[in-house]
C-alpha cells in the first residue's frame, strides 16, 4: 500500500512552497513597502483645524468698533436622529415640513455619520427657545460661530469687510487658506489680516472607519491650540467719526482728520457710506449686490481713492516753499488788480474781487489768486524762463516733500498717489520748450493737473501744524496687548521748510477763519487756522474744500473736508470742518455767532444726479417699456371696470444706502 | 501483548502532544487577536462573555472538552460510523437549504434555538474526510481504477454541490483540496499538473492578450517537443495537450464572463489588478492590505492596531482576523503564525506516514489538505494574492462552528494516531 510513499515529499513540498509564497508577500508589504504605513495614518488621523476668534478693533478711546458676536448654526447627524415631534421642531425653527425633509435629505447625502449644518445663523432669541428643548431632538445640536458685528454701524470703509476666500487667494496663500475660510477683503480687515486672524490650532484626531472621533493622536503630542487674533486699537475717534458721517449724509465727499503730533487718523469719513452690518449674516449676498450697483459707489474709499484738485487750499503750501526758496519774504507785497497777467493769460481773482496791495498773510486770508500766481511764476522761473524744466521740477520736488503725488503708505489697501506731474509730462504734451510758466500757471492755485486725495490734503495741514514735519498717517495705533506701534510711525518726515517760515503762513490761515473767507465757521474760544478751496471741476459745480488745523498753538487736529460739486469751500466744507474740530477739542458743539448749526448740514441733500452706466440706462429703458405695457394692460382692464384713470407710479430715485442711526447719538 | 498493555495502561501517553501544543497555541493566538480586533473599551476584560473574545474563550474550552471526548472514543467507532456521519451531514446540508438562516447572503446556518446556530458545511469537511478514508482504505479499492476514482470523486462532489447551492464559494473550494489525498493514494500526477496548468492559463489569459498566451504555449510546446525528440506517442500527446490548452485560452473569456457572477468577477479583477476600485469591491482587500502592511517588521503592539481597532477592516474577527495579527505583531507575528501552521501540516504528514492503517493515513492527509487550503486561501485573500473568499482561518478565526469542526477534524486524527500501535480496523 505504501507504493506512493515518496509522494509525501511532493505534498510537503507543495505546502512549504505556498507558505513561503505567503511569507514572501508578507515580507514585501510589511517590511519592504512602506506605503501602507502612510495609508494607515491617512485612514486614521484627521487634522482638525481650530479656528481662532478674529481680533476685535477698538477706537482710540477703547470703544468697540467691530467685534465678534456668536450666532448659532443648528447641526444634525442624520444617523442619530430618532423619532420626535417634528411638527413642534419645525415650529420652533420657523420652517415647514417640506423644508425639514429637504434639509435632512441634504444632510444625509453629505454623510449620515458626520455633522452638517441644518439651519444657519439662528438669532439669539430663536436659539434660546430652541435650546431649552434640545434634549427632545436627538441628533441635533447647536454650534457656535462668530460673525463680525459693528455696534455703531460706522466707519465702514475704514474697517472694510471680510469674505470667503477665492481660489486665487487660496493659491497665493500657499495652502494657508482653504475653501470656506474668511479673509479681510478691504480696509483694515485686509491690511491687518495677519494680525487679526490669529493663529490656527491643529488637533490630530483618531477616527474610525465612519469618521467618528475616537480620541487624540499620540496623546495630543502634535496638537496646537488656536490663538485668538490680536486686538487692534485704531486711532479713530468714534465721536467725530459718527458726527462726520452724519454731517456728510446725502453728500458725496470725504473727511480726514489727523492728530499732527502723532500722525494718527482721527476721522476717516467716506460718503456716501453704508452700514457695515449689512455685509454680515443671511442677507449678505443681496446687500452686497445692491451696494455694488449703487451709483454713488459706497465701497469707494474716498479718503484715499478719490482725487480732487486742492484749489486754493494749496496756497499756504506755495507760500511756504517760496519763502524757503527765497522767492518772497513775509513782507512781500503784491498789488492785485483783480487778475494776474501771465504771458497772454489772465487769471481772475475769485468773484472778480480786487484785493489791492496784499501781504502774504492777507493774500492767504482773502485767497488772492494773483499773489500766488506771482509766487508760482517766481518759483518755476527761478533758473530763468528758458530753464522751465529745471525750475518746474525743483518746484515739484518741493511740493512732493509734503506728500503730494505719492503714497503716504497708509496702513490700508488701494491708496492712490494723486497727481503731481513731472516736467516730462508737459514736454510730452507741448513738446520740449513748448511750454512756459504761463502754460501751467493754474498749478499755482491748486488747479490744473494737480490732484490730491483728502488724506494728502489733511497731511499737509499736519505739516503746517507741526511747523515743518509730519508723521506718517496711520489708522492703527496699537496691536494687541503690547500696544506695539510700528517704528515707521515714530519717524519725523521733514518737508524741507524751516520752521521760521511757518509763522506768516499760519498767521494768514488764522485770518482766513477770523475774518477771511471762512469767517462764518469761526469757533468760539478756539483759534482755528484754515484755508478754503473752491476747486473747479470740469462741467460740474465746484468742489467745496476746506483744510485746517486747531488750535493754532500746540495743534491737536488737522483736517481736510471735501464736499463734491456743492459750491464754495466756505459754504459747506468749512462749517463741517469747524463742527468736527470743536467736537473733538471740547466734546460739544456750541452756538455760533454766525448762526450755523449742525442740523442744517446734516439734513442738506447735495447729492448730484447719479451717473448711470450704459447698462443701467438700458435697464431703465427696458423697465419703462415694460411699465408702459403693464400700464396699458391695466388701463384696458380698468377701462372695462370703470372710467378711472390709471395712477402714475412715482419715479423711484436711486439713493445711497445709509446706516439707520438715531440722531441723539450724535451729540 | 505489550503494545496493548501499554495502550491500556497510559492512554494519554500515546497522544501526539506536540500537535496538541500547536493546537492550543493557535487557539490562544486566535483568542488574543479577537480581543484586539473587536476590543470594546467599555468591556476591556478578555473574559467578558458579552463580547466575541469572551465567547471565543467558551468555544475554546468547549472545543478542548470535545477533543477530550473524541480521544476517549473507540477508534473502531470512528471508522464504523463514517458512513452514518456522512449521511447525517448530507441531510443537514439539504436541510439547511430549506430551513437555513441567511448570514451575509449565504444560507449556511441552522438555528438550534437558544442562541445556538449550526453550520453544517463546517462539519461536512471531517465527515467527507472520514468517508473518503473509509472508502479508499478498502482492500479492493485503487484510485487508479476509474470506477473507484469516480466513487471517491462522488463522495467529495456531493457535499460540494450542496454547499455551492447555499451558496458558499469558500467552503466549496475547500473540498478541492482533497485532490492531495487522491494524489497521495495513487492518482496520476498529471491531474495536479493539469489543474496547475489550467489555473495558470486562466489567470494569464485574463491579464494578457489571448494571442500572447497562445504564442507562449506554442513556444513551450516546441521546446518540450525538441527535448523529447524520438518519442512519437509522447509528442502526439503533447500536441493534443497544446491544442486543448489553446482552445481553453479562447474559452476563458466567455467562461469568465458567463460562468461567474458579477461579484465574483469583480473580486478577481481586483486581485489581478484589472480593476483599480478601492472604494467598493476593492475596499475590504485594500483596507486589509493597509492594516497588515502598516504593521511593519515588529508590529504596533497588542491593542495598538489602529486600522483594526477603528473598524477599517470588515469581518476582522472572522475572515480577516489575520489583519490584526499582521498589524499588531508585524512580520514577526506573521512568521510565527505561518510557522505554526507549517509545523502543524508537516507534523500531520509525519503522523500520516507512521500509520499502519490506510484509513488513518488517508484521513490524516484529508485533514492536512483541508487545513492547508483554509490557511492558504484565507491569508492569500487578506494580503491580496487571491480574490476575497470568505473562509475562516483554522483555530484562530472567531466562531464556534468553525473552531469545533477544526478541533474535531484534528482530534479524530490524534485519536487514530494514539491507536496506531493497536488493531487495524476497516
Amino acid at each position: 500500500m505504501n507504493s506512493f510513499f515518496e509522494r509525501r515529499y511532493i505534498v510537503a513540498g507543495i505546502f512549504i512552497a505556498f507558505i513561503l509564497v505567503l511569507l514572501g508577500r508578507l515580507f514585501y508589504i510589511q517590511v519592504v513597502d512602506d506605503r501602507y504605513a502612510l495609508y494607515a495614518s491617512q485612514n486614521v488621523v484627521r487634522k482638525m483645524i481650530q479656528y481662532p476668534a478674529r481680533g476685535p478693533i477698538l477706537d482710540r478711546n477703547g470703544k468697540i468698533m467691530v467685534q465678534n458676536e456668536p450666532v448659532y448654526d443648528i447641526m444634525v447627524i442624520p444617523k442619530q436622529v430618532t423619532a420626535f415631534d417634528t411638527v413642534e421642531f419645525c415650529k420652533l425653527l420657523g420652517i415647514d415640513r417640506e423644508g425639514y425633509d429637504k434639509r435632512i435629505i441634504k444632510a444625509r447625502k453629505y454623510s449620515p455619520y458626520r455633522a452638517s449644518v441644518f439651519e444657519k445663523q439662528l438669532s439669539a432669541q430663536l436659539y434660546a427657545s430652541f435650546q431649552e428643548r434640545l434634549s427632545e431632538f436627538p441628533g441635533f445640536f447647536p454650534q457656535q460661530r462668530p460673525v463680525r458685528t459693528y455696534p455703531d454701524s460706522a466707519a465702514a470703509q475704514f474697517l472694510g469687510y471680510i469674505g470667503e476666500v477665492t481660489d486665487p487667494i487660496i493659491k497665493r496663500s500657499g495652502g494657508y487658506y482653504s475653501p470656506g475660510d474668511y479673509i479681510g477683503i478691504t480696509g483694515v480687515e485686509k491690511s491687518y489680516e495677519t494680525v487679526l486672524r490669529g493663529q490656527r490650532g491643529v488637533q490630530n484626531w483618531m477616527v474610525d472607519s465612519r469618521n467618528v472621533r475616537k480620541g487624540t493622536y499620540a496623546n495630543g503630542a502634535f496638537d496646537t491650540s488656536a490663538v485668538a487674533g490680536d486686538r487692534l486699537v485704531s486711532s479713530l475717534d468714534m465721536n467725530i467719526q459718527k458726527l462726520g458721517e452724519a454731517l456728510m449724509r446725502n453728500k458725496v465727499g470725504s473727511i480726514v482728520a489727523i492728530e499732527p503730533s502723532t500722525g494718527e487718523i482721527l476721522a476717516f469719513v467716506s460718503s456716501p457710506t453704508y452700514d457695515p452690518n449689512l455685509l454680515v449674516g443671511r442677507e449678505r449676498g443681496n446687500n452686497a449686490a445692491k451696494l455694488y450697483k449703487d451709483p454713488y459707489k459706497p465701497f469707494f474709499t474716498r479718503p484715499v481713492q478719490a482725487l480732487y484738485p486742492p484749489g486754493s487750499s494749496f496756497k499756504p503750501l506755495s507760500a511756504l516753499i517760496a519763502m524757503q526758496e527765497g522767492m518772497i519774504t513775509p513782507q512781500t507785497v503784491y498789488v492785485c488788480r483783480g487778475y494776474y497777467q501771465s504771458g497772454n493769460r489772465r487769471i481772475k481773482c475769485f468773484h472778480n474781487e480786487v484785493h489791492g496791495a496784499v501781504s502774504l498773510s492777507q493774500a492767504i486770508a482773502h485767497s488772492c489768486n494773483g499773489y500766488f500766481d506771482m509766487v508760482f511764476e517766481k518759483l518755476v522761473n527761478r533758473f530763468g524762463a528758458r530753464n522751465i524744466d529745471t525750475g518746474y521740477n525743483a518746484w515739484r520736488n518741493n511740493v512732493a516733500k509734503f506728500g503730494l503725488g505719492g503714497r503716504l503708505d497708509l496702513d490700508m489697501p488701494s491708496e492712490s498717489r494723486g497727481l503731481l506731474p513731472k516736467a516730462a509730462f508737459y514736454d510730452k504734451i507741448y513738446k520740449k520748450g513748448g511750454w512756459r510758466s504761463s502754460t501751467v500757471i493754474s498749478l499755482g492755485i491748486g488747479q490744473g493737473e494737480l490732484l490730491a486725495t483728502p488724506l494728502q490734503l489733511a497731511n499737509i495741514e499736519a505739516v503746517i501744524a507741526n511747523r515743518g514735519f509730519y508723521y506718517k498717517p496711520h489708522l492703527i495705533k496699537a496691536i494687541g496687548e503690547k500696544q506695539v506701534i510700528k517704528h515707521e510711525y515714530t519717524v519725523r518726515n521733514y518737508v524741507g521748510v524751516d520752521s521760521q517760515y511757518f509763522h506768516p503762513a499760519i498767521e494768514g490761515m488764522q485770518q482766513v477763519v477770523d475774518f477771511g473767507t471762512a469767517a462764518g465757521s469761526k469757533i468760539p474760544g478756539i483759534i482755528m487756522c484754515g484755508k478754503t478751496g473752491t476747486a473747479e471741476v470740469k462741467n460740474k459745480r465746484d468742489n467745496s474744500v476746506f483744510v485746517a488745523f486747531a488750535p493754532r498753538d500746540n495743534p491737536k487736529i488737522a483736517i481736510a473736508v471735501v464736499v463734491e460739486n456743492s459750491g464754495q469751500g466756505a459754504t459747506w466744507a468749512a462749517p463741517i470742518a469747524s463742527f468736527i474740530v470743536e467736537k473733538y477739542l471740547t466734546g460739544k458743539i456750541s452756538t455760533r455767532s454766525s448762526g450755523i448749526n449742525p442740523d442744517y448740514y446734516m439734513n442738506a441733500n447735495l447729492l448730484p444726479p447719479p451717473v448711470l452706466s450704459a447698462a443701467d440706462k438700458r435697464q431703465l429703458r427696458l423697465d419703462s417699456v415694460k411699465k408702459a405695457q403693464a400700464d396699458s394692460v391695466s388701463k384696458l382692464k380698468l377701462k372695462a371696470a370703470s372710467n378711472k384713470l390709471p395712477q402714475k407710479a412715482p419715479v423711484s430715485k436711486p439713493s445711497a444706502m445709509l446706516p439707520k442711526r438715531k440722531d441723539d447719538e450724535l451729540q | 501483548m505489550s503494545y496493548n498493555n501499554n495502550q491500556q495502561r497510559s492512554f494519554f501517553l500515546n497522544v501526539d502532544w506536540v500537535t496538541v501544543l500547536i493546537y492550543l497555541s493557535l487557539c490562544l493566538v486566535g483568542w488574543f487577536n479577537i480581543h484586539a480586533a473587536v476590543f470594546d473599551e467599555n468591556k476591556p476584560s478578555i473574559l467578558d462573555f458579552d463580547t466575541q473574545y469572551g465567547k471565543q474563550f467558551i468555544f475554546i474550552v468547549s472545543g478542548i472538552i470535545i477533543g477530550t471526548v473524541i480521544l476517549l472514543l473507540e477508534s473502531r467507532f470512528l471508522s464504523a460510523l463514517a458512513p452514518a456521519i456522512y449521511v447525517v451531514t448530507v441531510i443537514l446540508l439539504i436541510l439547511v437549504l430549506v430551513v437555513g438562516r441567511g448570514v451575509g447572503g449565504n444560507q449556511a446556518w441552522i438555528d438550534l434555538g437558544g442562541g445556538f446556530k449550526l453550520q453544517p458545511s463546517e462539519f461536512a469537511k471531517f465527515a467527507t474526510c472520514l468517508l473518503l478514508a473509509r472508502y479508499l482504505s478498502a482492500t479492493n479499492v485503487k484510485v487508479t481504477d476509474p470506477k473507484s476514482f469516480l466513487i471517491a470523486g462522488a463522495i467529495i462532489l456531493l457535499p460540494m454541490m450542496l454547499i455551492k447551492m447555499q451558496p458558499d464559494d469558500g467552503s466549496t473550494l475547500v473540498f478541492c483540496s482533497l485532490i492531495f489525498v487522491l494524489y497521495r493514494e495513487g492518482l496520476s500526477p498529471y491531474f495536479l499538473i493539469i489543474v496547475g496548468l489550467l489555473i495558470t492559463l486562466f489567470v494569464t489569459s485574463l491579464i494578457f492578450n489571448s494571442w500572447y498566451v497562445i504564442i507562449a504555449i506554442a513556444i513551450a510546446t516546441t521546446l518540450i517537443a525538441l527535448s523529447i525528440k524520438r518519442n512519437r506517442p509522447l509528442i502526439f500527446k503533447l500536441i493534443i495537450g497544446a491544442a486543448i490548452s489553446i482552445a481553453f485560452v479562447f474559452a476563458v473569456k466567455p467562461l469568465y464572463n458567463n460562468g461567474l457572477k458579477k461579484h465574483q468577477r469583480d473580486r478577481i479583477d481586483v486581485v489581478l489588478g484589472l480593476s483599480k476600485d478601492k472604494k467598493h469591491v476593492g475596499y475590504n482587500q485594500n483596507q486589509s492590505k493597509i492594516a497588515i502592511g502598516s504593521g511593519g517588521a515588529w508590529g504596533k503592539g497588542y491593542l495598538q492596531g489602529t486600522q483594526t481597532k477603528y473598524a477599517f477592516v470588515p469581518e476582522q474577527s472572522t475572515d480577516f482576523i489575520f489583519c490584526t495579527i499582521g498589524e499588531e505583531w508585524g512580520f514577526a507575528g506573521s512568521v510565527v503564525v505561518l510557522g505554526l501552521y507549517l509545523f502543524l501540516l508537516l507534523r500531520i504528514i509525519m503522523i500520516a506516514e507512521r500509520q499502519r492503517a490506510p484509513f488513518s493515513r488517508i484521513y490524516a492527509y484529508g485533514a492536512a489538505s483541508v487545513i492547508f487550503f483554509h490557511v492558504l486561501i484565507n491569508i492569500a485573500m487578506a494580503i491580496g494574492l487571491m480574490p476575497v473568499i470568505g473562509i475562516p482561518l483554522p483555530f484562530i478565526s472567531y466562531g464556534g462552528s468553525s473552531l469545533w469542526s477544526f478541533t474535531i477534524l484534528l482530534f479524530i486524527l490524534l485519536k487514530l494516531d494514539s491507536n496506531r500501535m493497536g488493531v487495524i480496523y476497516g
